[in-house]
């Protein structure tokens, strides 16, 4: 068979997209069940993102990163002496719905056929647009623990972290344990977030590991002496060419704390870039406030044979994600012909016990550390797409002249046309329509996602 | 305003294309009351995802009269619309590689002369490297066309929908025409939202319209396709006119921001029941191809995104405008091949005349639907748009 550009395509039973704790898992599994597996991943090394680098990392970081970082070993080790073929540095640009996947790699694209394809492509961060968050000095908190697992890199000077979620807490503590100097926690959460999620509590105690793993974060931070400032409101970046310094209000009183870097999080959303590319269908996750894809209890599509696992299917953390790598293998593998339904029941049984034990903490979780609205939409002034620098003021306006949802705000402002097609102001861009309009965010729908996923030149594409 | 009273205008236009709008635009602003009926959002498809051209040059014979008029309502658009669609006049230019694909554009400039059109003009190599300096210098000419350009299409449409607003014309999104039916004088268009009617129907639907115009007995052979287009990363400018080639299929242009939009009339597929365009790799490397040979410089140029919009294509490559042979009071404005953005402003203008019964000099007689029906016999009933409609009298 030939691909588009004349090439031969690979036939392979099963494409894995994605080498993080879902793929690992998921691919070492298929292979398992004797079928023919690729792994592409972006990266230099699996791990995804989680385990990022994990591979790679001398003890020394490893011992930093935690014990839960360490456990990526098990996966990463099981995949090398698993008949998978792991091809790294693969760039996925391309996904069909009649299961081709086209990447990239050593500047040649390729393309392989597969029978089934598993989407292993996690979570991303959410979107924290306020005054100031595109100034220099400014990162993510996923961003700035990437430099730190993939080159060991950590800021110099004395950060600010600032904003909710499990993340920024473990960020917190291994830069502690890095000795970087922290200057400020500045918590969204509020005291009534602990009442509303005190309904999850009984259930998150069952999933008591995770809930000790995040007690212990917190005091190791309060015992370090680190500022701890809850219930932020009004958060705000200073500075002109670069940050300079972080406010905010706690109980109406204003805060300043000079920083020249600022860490913010909160919170991780699927990563529906290829699933929404496939027009599968998707729906509004009102406990997590953004977009899942709908798939069924083997984590496939509607689509046909297309598969997503992890993250990128509702967020659930590392270790959910490879337990249902696995459980989307065995119902790859029932597809394929590779086990019945009996038996990939049977095998399944454990796996779901372990996987709704650790999903338990997840409700609370996603009740303790709602981002709140005012950072998810913002005041007029503030860039919501920052490649194309359009304001929720111009989106706004936009709606006004009768702009109904993200794909008009593209025509109408450029808004998400940048080159970072809209990953970074997706789900902001879709609140700010919804709250304008006065609908449901689910009215008002995604971004229509587009190839190419991955970046692609013109001589790439024309086979150069 | 009763309910029943509200859905009742003079005319309902069905399909928020350039096209519907445009028409709509024209009518309102001779007091008619227009209706639009929108399946999606206005410009959704072709008229709103396409690359843009504002082009004359390359035109089929008989279509320069209407595009030449189109043109000149595209060189007043800030004033009819009270803005200008992004329009820049930036002038259009088909590439010639060779000597042999230098004669057939002497000889495509030769016969236009002779029939009279002047505004598409010969140059040489040395013409071609004074406009474009970094293309590739294996070019030996082509054909210029100065007035030409390119606008932004979905602003452009945007504006058509807003001017015809403020002109009354009320728009209806999200609403597809699901049944039309004459009833006496009436047209009735069913909806999910309820049914429209009105005096006159215009069918303005794009590679919907061939269905339509099928629940009145009348077959167009037409048929839908996913054109293609591709918007690179933005880069230095280096391009200014809007660019073709003569022997490959080709449409280029860099906008203001720095970024090129490639296309050409590549065909995609397409998924007519989920209204979907679905991008052909294959057909985008040959693009890629064409780009890279004429611009080497943009090799390591990003493609920032792919995509396809969906239009109608007619068995003779030209649209069906006019009045129905089947029905009374029906109009059409479809099948535009892909060349249609261009001609949204003048066919609007053209049409909603025809629809009034007044004179114009640019005949609409190629794009006849009666054209596909071998059948039909002489005694076939006149076109129902010679019986105008009554407009009402504080229009006059």
């Amino acid at each position: 068979m030939n691909d588009h550009f004349g090439g031969v395509v690979e036939a392979v039973d099963v494409v894995v997209v994605g080498a993080g704790a879902a793929g690992m898992a998921g691919a070492v599994a298929l292979a398992g069940l004797g079928l023919q597996v690729v792994l592409l991943d972006e990266q230099g090394s699996p791990g995804g993102q989680i385990y990022r680098g994990i591979t790679l990392a001398p003890l020394s970081r490893r011992d930093l990163l935690g014990a839960e970082y360490a456990h990526g070993n098990v996966l990463a080790q099981a995949l090398a002496s698993s008949s998978v073929r792991y091809e790294k540095g693969a760039a996925v640009w391309q996904v069909t719905r009649d299961h081709q996947v086209s990447y990239l790699r050593d500047g040649r694209l390729r393309t392989l056929q597969a029978k089934a394809v598993l989407l292993a492509t996690g979570a991303m961060e959410r979107p924290f647009p306020i005054p100031g968050w595109t100034l220099p000095g400014v990162m993510s908190a996923g961003a700035a623990q990437i430099l730190l697992k993939s080159a060991g890199l950590a800021p110099t000077e004395p950060v600010v972290l600032a904003g909710c979620g499990p993340l920024l807490y473990l960020l917190g503590w291994q830069y502690l344990r890095a000795g970087v100097p922290i200057k400020a926690l500045v918590d969204t959460t509020r005291p009534e977030d602990y009442w509303r999620a005190r309904r999850h509590l009984f259930a998150a105690l069952r999933a008591w590991p995770y809930l000790r793993k995040g007690l212990e974060l917190m005091r190791s931070l309060r015992s370090a002496r680190i500022p701890h400032h809850t219930g932020a409101e009004q958060l705000a970046i200073e500075g002109e060419e670069a940050a300079t310094a972080l406010t905010f209000t706690v109980a109406g009183k204003a805060h300043r704390i000079a920083a020249r870097c600022v860490l913010l999080h909160q919170g991780v959303v699927p990563n529906i870039q290829f699933s929404q590319s496939l027009r599968a269908r998707h729906v509004w996750d009102v406990d997590q406030l953004c977009f899942s894809p709908v798939v069924d209890p083997w984590s496939e599509l509607d689509v046909p044979g297309m598969f997503v696992a992890g993250d990128g299917a509702g967020i659930g953390g590392a270790q959910a994600a490879a337990l249902q790598g696995e459980l989307a293998a065995l119902g790859i593998a029932q597809r394929l012909g590779r086990v019945n339904a009996g038996q990939r029941d049977e095998r399944a049984g454990p796996l779901r016990e372990q996987l709704a034990l650790n999903l338990r903490i997840r409700p609370f979780l996603d009740a303790l550390y709602q981002p709140k609205e005012a950072n998810r939409i913002p005041a007029d002034e503030v860039i919501v797409c920052r490649c194309e620098e359009v304001t929720a003021g111009d989106l706004r306006t936009f709606v006004a002249l009768g702009c109904a949802g993200p794909n008009q705000a593209k025509s109408f402002g450029r808004c998400g046309m940048g080159p970072c097609q809209g990953r970074m102001c997706g789900l902001t861009v879709t609140e700010v329509i919804a709250k304008a309009r006065g609908v449901s965010a689910a009215e008002v729908g995604y971004y229509r996602i587009r190839p190419p996923i991955k970046p692609i030149t013109l001589g790439e594409l024309a086979g150069e | 305003m009763s309910e029943v009273r509200a859905r009742h205008s003079d005319v309902l236009v069905i399909g928020g294309g350039i096209h519907g709008l445009s028409t709509a635009l024209h009518l309102a602003r001779r007091g008619v009351e227009v209706t639009v009926l929108e399946a999606d959002y206005c410009g959704r498809h072709a008229s709103g995802v396409n690359a843009g051209g504002v082009r004359t040059l390359g035109r089929h014979d008989a279509e320069i009269p209407l595009a030449l008029s189109s043109r000149e309502l595209w060189h007043d658009l800030a004033q009819m619309l009270g803005d200008d669609g992004g329009f820049v006049p930036s002038g259009q230019l088909k590439l010639a590689e060779s000597a042999a694909e230098l004669d057939e554009c002497r000889q495509r400039v030769n016969h236009l002369q002779r029939l009279g059109f002047t505004h598409e003009v010969l140059i040489d190599a040395q013409q071609v490297f004074e406009i474009i300096p970094t293309v590739a210098r294996h070019v030996v000419g082509g054909i210029w066309v100065k007035d030409d350009g390119y606008a932004i299409p979905y602003k452009t449409v945007t504006s058509f929908r807003l001017a015809a607003e403020k002109n009354g014309v009320k728009v209806h999104e999200t609403t597809p025409a699901q049944r039309i039916e004459q009833r006496g004088s009436e047209w009735q268009v069913t909806t999910p939202a309820g049914v429209f009617s009105a005096g006159h129907l215009v069918i303005t639907a794009g590679a919907w319209a061939r269905e339509l115009a099928e629940q009145v007995g009348e077959s167009v052979p037409a048929h839908p396709e996913g054109l293609m287009l591709m918007v690179t990363h933005r880069v230095a400018p280096f391009c200014a006119p809007v660019l073709g080639a003569t022997g490959r299929s080709l449409s280029f242009k860099q906008f203001a921001n720095g970024t090129v939009v490639i296309g050409g009339k590549l065909i995609g597929s397409v998924d007519f029941p989920a209204r979907h365009g679905e991008v052909d790799l294959a057909r985008l490397g040959i693009s890629a191809r064409t780009v890279t040979d004429l611009f080497p410089h943009l090799k390591h140029l990003g493609v920032n995104r792919v995509w396809a919009g969906v239009e109608a294509f007619t068995a003779d490559d030209l649209p069906v405008i006019g009045a129905s042979r089947k029905a009374s009071h029906l109009s059409y404005s479809f099948g535009f091949c892909g060349s249609g953005f261009q001609m949204g402003p003048g066919t609007g203008k053209r049409l909603a005349q025809q629809i009034l019964g007044e004179h114009s000099d640019i005949s609409l007689e190629a794009f006849d639907i009666g054209r596909f029906d071998t059948a039909r016999c002489d005694e076939a009933p006149s076109p129902g748009s010679h019986i105008p409609i009554n407009v009402p009298s504080v229009a006059r």
